[in-house]
């Protein structure tokens, strides 16, 4: 279930990085790139619910921690987009990955030349624009007056942590910038394909196997339903 | 809801919506909210988190942009604030 695999680091070294894998050398083996920040703990459930669904209809799938993320020993704070997108490949290729899934800000890290789904892409200014406008909040309710225009140019200079989560300058850039990529061969998901509630906008993590069926059953039924 | 422009219903409609799916609550719930229905400070689930992904999800469906400044307790206190400030946001934009 949980192995590790060669991670390509900032350094120019492989470290080591855990993923939660199904793998019973299938043919079909799905790459998984979650969610960041407050949002992949929110959809961590729902995505760990669609991988246990498709690995009874005969899908590999391998979600991997990307650096500085879950359960890597990594920082945070010295990670960058280029590093996650080079981590991505990576895990596509140490395991031999034949499809790719996304869920919301992970599609800006998807390898080029995998075809599959991305669930509810996100441009990197929206992700960071929820979590600049919590600290604001955070910081107004205790009597500080901070704006998002400038904790965004101590993020750019010098990195800023929001809610809770260290992002250094390099991140926080990159994430400006970062619109979701043109993908043809990337069939987007939204929300209103799955029916219910948006579970990475609820206060608390969630889950909901009714959207984890409908999300599953488009990639089970795109995968398999071709002759498998 | 007679007597209110299409626009107005719709901006009700998709503030609804989106406090549901923040706060997944019940759409029937939802639908029973007034004018005076308390927001932020009366429902739990309305921390600061909530409150900023409230935001950014309006932005995004609403096409609007909220500035610091915009954000105070009025706007947040009840369901009649916050459908007043959409709107105004709504037309502004």
């Amino acid at each position: 279930m949980y192995v590790d695999w060669p991670c390509p680091s900032r350094a120019g070294n492989i470290g080591e990085e855990m993923a939660l894998a199904f793998d019973r050398k299938r043919d079909k083996r799905l790459l998984v790139l979650p969610a960041l920040f407050d949002e992949a703990n929110k959809m961590r459930r729902l995505t760990v619910e669609v991988m246990r669904r498709l690995n009874m209809s005969g899908i590999d799938c391998f979600l991997p921690d990307l650096p500085g993320c879950n359960e890597s020993l990594a920082a945070l704070e010295s990670q960058t987009l280029e590093g996650w997108r080079a981590a991505a490949t990576a895990a596509a290729d140490h395991f031999a990955a034949t499809h790719l899934l996304t869920i919301r800000a992970g599609a800006l890290l998807a390898p080029d030349g995998l075809p599959g789904w991305r669930l509810a892409p996100t441009s990197g200014r929206q992700v960071l624009r929820a979590m600049l406008r919590s600290r604001t909040i955070a910081a107004k309710e205790a009597g500080r007056d901070e704006t998002m225009e400038q904790l965004s140019e101590a993020g750019r200079t010098m990195g800023v942590e929001l809610a809770g989560w260290p992002l250094g300058a390099a991140l926080f850039a990159g994430l400006e910038q970062a619109a979701v990529p043109e993908s043809p061969m990337l069939t987007t998901v939204e929300q209103s394909d799955l029916g219910g509630g948006v579970l990475w906008l609820r206060a608390e993590p969630d889950e909901d196997p009714d959207q984890a069926d409908a999300l599953a059953a488009i990639i089970a039924v795109a995968l398999l339903g071709d002759g498998h | 809801m007679t007597g209110l422009a299409p626009s107005r219903n719709e901006v009700d409609a998709k503030l609804r919506q989106i406090l549901c799916d923040v706060l997944g609550l019940d759409p029937s719930d939802v639908a029973d909210f007034d004018g005076d229905t308390g927001l932020f400070g009366h429902l739990p689930e309305l921390d600061s988190m909530a409150v900023a992904g409230l935001l950014t999800e309006m932005e995004d469906r609403l096409d609007i942009i909220i500035e610091d400044d915009d954000v105070d307790g009025e706007m947040l206190e009840t369901f009649g604030g916050l459908l007043a400030f959409a709107e105004a946001k709504v037309i502004e934009g």
